[in-house]
């Protein structure tokens, strides 16, 4: 068998070819797309100098004391970040701290061991769960957790903080801990959507080559596939994190808001985001409301630091010896 | 294939062919290291191996060839029961390693005594040192850093790689050339010291000068272990190996010394795929 000769389309020269090739279409098309990357760094800068110039009367009344000052007083004009940068990273902390192993584990379950159906239903019902609002989860959180934490969570952790100091005193309920369970529900279905098909995308022979070593089932995907999708799973977590960190409204709803630090995860605290949804209205003077916007600052800056750090971790694991 | 007469598969292994080295001198018969009886393999409904029976003799290169599709990747694939962790794919029949049923062997030590390479080199993300010594660690074969250190300086040595790597053994192994990678996951393998080493088209990715390489390693493999290559390049087979097989369309066609494979093959498919009449 031998390939026709030629497929008799080479010379034809359509009248329309101007239009329908679009003639210097390449530059066009790149300028568009330069202006939609270019509106990225506009929006960023935008927003960075709209934080400092609306907090200014703020950073000269406080300084960077603002970062380490717990007192916050609209009445006597006194306001410090500490208290509510302290309630945003422990919820966060404590909300990851419980989303990360259940979701990897989940994660694990659903691309290595479960049936196909199952993990079909199972996948679909966590990609519901992720575009559920976060005022939902707040309502859910008023009306199962709060009660859940005060009457059983909190008091069977009040004997233990002979142990473990964070677990003493009463539990109204409404407080960090609180806080801290509902945010690692609402990041729970980002931590198994990213991790599944981080590891759905680790090649077959992976597996393979550690199964043909005599590898268990489990050492396989112990050693080899999580390993291998180690990326993917770290930017599950970040993305967790940079949730858990901005929400808001379900936070808002069940932390107790009180800007107090204090030992116990059973007492009421504050974040960084509650504080400025619930005062901006009310902020009658304008240090008040320059302090709030200061704070939005604070907490762009610590979003910034962490998802650097993140980058540099990534890095390092990276020289290490990866696969990407 | 309706068509295939039953006799075929009789005599698919004929008695005469044993033993002689290429230069024909007698020689001492060599021991049968794996047996495979009557294997039909399935995907699903798809069925894609009929009825094939093998012998694969202790110390010897047996090469596995035929057209894409045919079924030779996936028969070496149950010699060490990888394909049990395919959905859906079933295997009757029965393989002996050294007379005992691979089914009774617990499947870990069985992998651990039935290596396998595979067609892309497929090293972990981990350093040089870590793939080769991943094996050896998860098998408890090597007691102390030292003789974990020790067992994978041999293995790399083994695998004709150690020159190369001795400076670089905790770089990644995704700083090497394909064809270095191929050799680190054969060292990887060798780390646990198998009795079978199957290779699945362990060339089909690698330049002719890194085949080359392969290649001779081969043949100084086949001292300690039994070697099953799978490999769809026929000159590779009549340069590597000692018997050879011809698959078509999942039936074993013929099964030779690999002479008399390539000079008087006694089936009409092998003679037309050796010519280069198809395939």
């Amino acid at each position: 068998m031998s390939a026709p000769a030629s497929i008799g389309v080479t010379e034809r020269k359509p009248d329309g070819l101007f239009l329908q090739r679009l003639k210097g279409g390449d530059p066009i098309a790149h300028a568009i797309t330069w202006l939609a990357a270019a509106s990225v760094l506009l929006v960023t800068v935008w927003l960075v100098a709209q934080l400092w110039m609306q907090s200014t009367p703020a950073i000269h009344a406080f300084g960077f004391g603002f970062l380490w000052s717990s007192e916050w007083d609209p009445n006597a004009e006194k306001f410090g970040a500490l208290p509510f940068i302290y309630g945003t990273l422990v919820t966060s902390a404590l909300a990851l701290a419980i989303s990360v192993p259940l979701g990897v584990g989940a994660a694990i379950f659903l691309s290595e061991l479960a049936q196909p159906g199952l993990s079909a239903v199972l996948t679909f019902l966590v990609e519901l769960l992720a575009a559920v609002p976060s005022v939902i989860f707040g309502l859910l959180a008023i009306f199962t957790l709060v009660p859940l934490v005060r009457d059983v969570i909190g008091p069977a952790l009040d004997k233990t903080s002979g142990v473990f100091p964070f677990f003493a005193g009463p539990s109204y309920g409404v407080g960090v801990l609180t806080a801290g369970l509902i945010l690692a529900v609402m990041t729970f279905p980002f931590v198994i959507s990213i991790s599944r098909e981080a590891l759905l995308a680790v090649p077959r022979e992976q597996r393979e080559a550690a199964l043909a070593l005599g590898a268990t089932k489990w050492e396989a995907t112990w050693d080899a596939i999580i390993p291998f999708a180690r990326l993917g799973i770290l930017g599950s977590i970040f993305l967790s994190l940079a949730r858990a960190l901005g929400e808001t409204m379900a936070v808002t709803m069940v932390i107790g808001n009180d800007p107090k630090i204090t030992p116990s995860l059973l007492a009421p605290g504050y974040t960084i985001a509650s504080v400025i949804a619930n005062e901006f209205t009310e902020a009658t003077s304008n240090l008040h409301l320059a302090s709030l916007i200061l704070l939005g600052l604070v907490l762009f800056l610590i979003t910034i630091i962490i998802n650097a750090g993140a980058r540099l971790l990534i890095l390092a694991t990276t020289r290490q010896g990866s696969a990407t | 294939m309706s068509s295939t007469p039953e006799s075929r598969v009789k005599t698919a292994i004929p008695a005469q062919i044993l033993p002689q080295a290429s230069d024909g001198v007698q020689t001492d018969l060599p021991a049968v290291k794996l047996k495979a009886t009557g294997i039909n393999f399935f995907y699903g409904a798809f069925q894609a191996l009929f009825d094939v029976s093998i012998e694969f003799f202790e110390n010897r290169i047996t090469a596995l060839i035929g057209p894409s599709g045919c079924g030779k990747s996936t028969f070496i694939r149950n010699l060490n029961r990888i394909n049990e962790t395919i959905r859906g794919a079933r295997c009757e029949g029965e393989i002996l390693l050294d007379g005992e049923n691979i089914l009774g062997i617990d499947v870990t030590q069985l992998r651990r005594r039935v290596g396998m390479v595979f067609q892309r080199p497929n090293p972990f993300p981990k350093s040089i040192f870590d793939n080769v010594a991943y094996g050896v660690k998860i098998n408890g074969l090597a007691r102390g850093k030292r003789a974990l250190e020790e067992t994978v300086e041999k293995s790399l040595r083994r695998a004709a790689l150690w020159d190369e790597v001795k400076d670089q053994l905790h770089k990644s192994a995704y700083a090497l050339s394909g064809g270095q990678q191929q050799r680190l996951c054969i060292a990887r393998a060798l780390a646990v010291d198998p009795q079978v080493l199957l290779l699945d088209e362990p060339c089909s990715a690698l330049d002719p000068i890194a085949t080359g390489k392969i290649e001779d390693l081969l043949f100084t493999l086949k001292d300690q272990c039994t070697i099953v290559i799978v490999t769809h390049n026929m000159q590779q087979a009549g340069r590597v190996s000692d018997y050879t097989g011809f698959f078509l369309l999942g039936r074993l066609i013929e099964f030779n010394k690999t002479g008399v494979i390539f000079r008087t093959p006694a089936q009409k498919e092998t003679e037309d795929y050796i010519t280069g009449r198809f395939g």
